[in-house]
């Protein structure tokens, strides 16, 4: 997995690069387009909606709720062997048929249907994966109500098992219209049904419909357990209570909830009722107040702590800011007369990177640095973690952030060329691509020097008290000796 | 941003600027407000100065106010964006109407006297609706400066409008991915004053070949006016459709709906390439990239497009 998201990453890398100035820089057209489209695929179906739940559920879940395994480890298993089967049928559309496909992740109708390039494989790869995310939501939607060791009620449980839960209903239940909506795909395309198709008779917004019903709330898996990693990090590290506990319960269940309702704001400018249109706009800033809400909350559990502050915080912190950027960022896309000025410009692109990018990629090196003493056994170097990190987030900004000016001054997205207004923050932006991505091989070799040659880690570097801290590091296969029990005055943030 | 309102480029652009306006200024506040807090507990309340945390669970009250405080504040600015986005809804009846095309990968205006245009003219401080259409995949019109978009679908009649403002040249955009030279499918709104709008209106003469023109040269401006080049190259190299570069008298294997057959390109099928695109398909090539040319071309203008495509077969 970190093997395809270094392809991801290079991808991306070569965008930019093409986008240092107008005209032909290193890549014409054609490739252009079928780079930014497998550089979504990998990046949206193979990365950032499985990533979390599988590195860090699969081997956190359990421990944190005191069992053994999950319910069903041979589904976990079929889980992941569906999930290298999809990752290689859509990987596999880059290299056999009539070139890459190049219609974008999203494969909107009907230029879906006319493109001459390699489109099945792809739309059958992400059908597949589909499977591998029901699977796992299921999984641990049973591990969670029938796994929880005796003391551990609903409100003894981890923050991030709670997001968990929340993200494992979304994948139960959205994931199954996006595998209908690519059924219907793959039989337009190759029996010429007529779903979507005006030449066919179809109707391209509907699939515009039945994509985002989707893949809004994938947005959401993408993002709730990177907020429930953020929720343990901050309380340990503040050797504080988390700061409203069950508000934070409440706004999980409601974004997961709230979140299946605000599609419609991917299709402002498509020609949908005026009605539609403001009540999409309406629920939409409903669904940004459980975030203010958490957010509120971890910095509230700052206040008065005692704050160790090592790399998995930084981590933390830097977060909350990239996470805060993008979702106020969101704000002025929620709008309608503003949205229709943005929708499909950089701006768009500047702000679900700071999102999925900043939110659940920091996240996920923040759970990284904060669990790989448990995972491993060994601690890394804190000093080469930090700078990697520091040079991380001046790039990742650099980087996107000259994207929202671009959208402003009003340059479309998906674009392999550009008029010479948009030059000069590109050039910037195409800088802040190499300083960011030298910031994340510094982390990321760092981890894995770490893994072979560093110092032994204890049981409970960072004086935790959820439960996986009580285990060796790293935790036997089945976790536990004997199952815990968790006694009255017991809970994941009884500090003292 | 046009803060100035004399400045504003089309009568959308006050009511989209206020809701930018109000939402960043929130937005920037709150980003800054709680990075300055967040950080300053972190120095404040770091282990080295407060050895031990006190242990507070939570604050009923404190929940209450930043939930509500929030949702005041969004509904806040979700009626600003409501109001600036209204009025686009709203379309005058007596509004000027052009009907704007759009293919892979070029914008067409089509004014009600018949003129076709590339870039979109319009008459300063008239209500202008577009009539949007479609012919092949989703695009969509994106003219920054009036702070107005909306996308085009096939087979869906939609319609935009605004009142131009300011005389001069703005940007015009194709914004919904379509394909390989979706980046250069882009093309210019000039304003005029209503005097040199209705002249140049009125003047609805032929581009006739310039006298001392070659044949050659009349098609080859003609291919260049109907956009052609989009997607057919003249120097070998191959786009979505075949190269015009030595393509007159070539052999070529084509697919009908009746099988493979190998033709000559001459006269006769280059006609029918352009009013039946979709009835034979080179080898190689995709069907229904090229829409029929039948209303746009006539049989004068192809023979100036043979002229034209003969020279690059010497
Ligand atoms: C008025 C402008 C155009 C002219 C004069 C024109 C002419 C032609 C001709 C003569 C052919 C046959 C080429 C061959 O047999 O090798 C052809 C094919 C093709 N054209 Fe165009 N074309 C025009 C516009 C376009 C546009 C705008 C597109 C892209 C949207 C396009 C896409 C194609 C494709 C994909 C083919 C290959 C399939 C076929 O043979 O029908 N053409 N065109
Ligand atoms: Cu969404
Ligand atoms: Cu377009």
């Amino acid at each position: 997995m970190m093997a395809l998201f270094i392809v991801g990453l290079s991808l991306g890398l070569a965008m930019k690069f093409e986008l240092l100035a107008p005209g032909k820089t290193i890549m014409g057209a054609q490739d252009y387009n079928a780079t930014f489209t497998l550089h979504g695929i990998i990046m949206i179906f193979l990365i950032v909606v499985p990533g979390l739940p599988a590195v860090f559920g699969n081997f956190f879940l359990p421990i944190l709720i005191g069992a053994k395994d999950v319910a069903f480890p041979k589904l976990n298993l079929l889980s992941w062997w569906i999930y290298i089967v999809g990752a290689t049928i859509a990987i596999s559309s880059q290299f056999f048929g009539d070139g890459p496909p190049d219609t974008g992740w999203t494969f909107y109708a009907p230029y879906s249907f006319k493109t001459g390039t390699n489109m099945l494989p792809a739309v059958l790869g992400a059908f597949v994966l589909g499977f591998s995310s029901i699977v796992t939501g299921l999984n641990f939607i049973v591990t969670i109500h029938r796994l929880r060791c005796p003391g551990m009620g609903w409100f003894k449980m981890p923050l991030f098992v709670w997001s968990l839960y929340g993200t494992a209903w979304i994948q139960l239940l959205a994931t199954p219209i996006v595998g209908i909506t690519l059924v219907m795909v793959i039989l337009e395309r190759t029996l010429n049904i007529g779903f979507f198709d005006p030449a066919l008779g179809g109707d391209p917004i509907l699939y515009q419909h039945l994509f985002w019903i989707y893949s809004h709330p994938a947005v959401y898996i993408m993002i709730l357990p990177a907020m429930g990693v953020i929720s343990e990090i901050i309380p340990t590290f503040s050797q504080k209570h988390i700061f409203g506990y069950k508000a934070i319960i409440i706004s999980t269940m409601a974004i997961a909830f709230v979140g299946y309702f605000v599609w419609g704001h991917h299709m402002f400018t498509s020609g949908m009722s005026g009605t539609a249109l403001y009540t999409f706009s309406l629920l939409t800033f409903l669904v940004a107040i459980p975030s203010a809400i958490k957010v509120f909350n971890w910095v509230a559990t700052l206040h008065k702590a005692s704050i160790n502050l090592k790399t998995p915080l930084y981590w933390a912190l830097a977060f909350m800011f990239v996470f805060m950027v993008g979702g106020l960022s969101g704000m002025a896309l929620g709008a309608l007369a503003t949205d229709v000025y943005l929708h499909d410009t950089a701006f768009v692109v500047g702000h679900f990177h700071y999102i999925v990018f900043g939110g659940t990629g920091f996240a996920f090196l923040g759970a990284m640095h904060y669990w790989f003493p448990k995972m491993y056994g060994r601690m890394y170097d804190a000093q080469w973690a930090n700078t990697g990190l520091v040079i991380m987030f001046i790039g990742f900004n650099a980087l996107y952030a000259p994207m929202f000016y671009l959208g402003m001054i009003g340059m479309p997205r998906r674009y392999f060329d550009y008029l010479p207004q948009f030059h000069a923050a590109n050039i910037l932006s195409t800088m802040g691509s190499w300083v960011m991505a030298t910031g994340f091989f510094i982390v990321l070799i760092n981890l894995i020097r770490s893994s072979r040659n560093g110092a032994p880690a204890e049981v409970d570097p960072w004086h935790g008290k959820t439960l996986e801290w009580t285990v060796p590091s790293p935790p036997p296969v089945l976790n536990f000796d004997e199952i815990p029990t968790l006694g009255e005055d017991d809970g994941p943030y009884e500090y003292k | 941003m046009y803060e100035n309102p004399d400045l504003a480029a089309s009568n959308f652009v006050k009511g989209v600027d206020t809701a930018f306006v109000i939402i960043y200024a929130v937005s920037i506040f709150f980003l800054v407000a709680i990075t300055v807090t967040m950080i300053y507990f972190v120095f404040r309340y770091n282990n080295k100065r407060n050895p031990k945390a006190t242990q507070i669970k939570g604050s009923t009250t404190l929940e209450i106010i930043w939930t509500g405080v929030p949702i005041l504040l969004v509904l806040g600015m979700f009626y600003f964006g409501w109001a600036g986005w209204k009025p686009m809804q709203k379309i005058p009846k007596d509004a000027f109407t052009i009907k704007a095309e759009a293919r892979m990968w070029q914008f067409n205006f089509i004014y009600p006297n018949g003129k076709r245009e590339k870039n979109l003219i319009l008459p300063k401080n008239k209500a202008v609706k577009l009539e949007l259409i479609a012919l092949d995949v989703i695009h969509s019109l994106y003219i920054p400066a009036f702070r107005v978009k909306e996308d085009m679908v096939p087979g869906r009649e939609k319609e935009m409008w605004f009142i131009p403002q300011l005389e001069g040249e703005f940007d015009l955009f194709c914004t919904e991915y379509c394909g390989l030279s979706h980046s250069y499918m882009l093309s210019t709104v000039k304003v005029l004053s209503d005097s040199a709008f209705q002249s140049w209106y009125v003047d609805t003469t032929k581009v006739v070949p310039v006298e001392g023109e070659s044949l050659a040269q009349a098609g080859y401006d003609l291919m260049e006016s109907t956009g052609c080049f989009a997607c057919h190259s003249i120097d070998g190299s191959k786009l979505v459709g075949p190269t015009y570069k030595g393509l007159y008298g070539n052999q070529e294997i084509v697919i009908t709906p009746s099988g493979e057959k190998e033709i000559t390109v001459d006269e006769e099928y280059i006609h029918r390439s352009i009013y039946y695109p979709n009835a034979e398909i080179v080898q190689g090539y995709n069907k229904g990239l090229m829409l029929p040319y039948k209303d746009i071309l006539t049989n004068d203008d192809i023979e100036l497009i043979i002229e034209y495509l003969k020279t690059l077969s010497e």
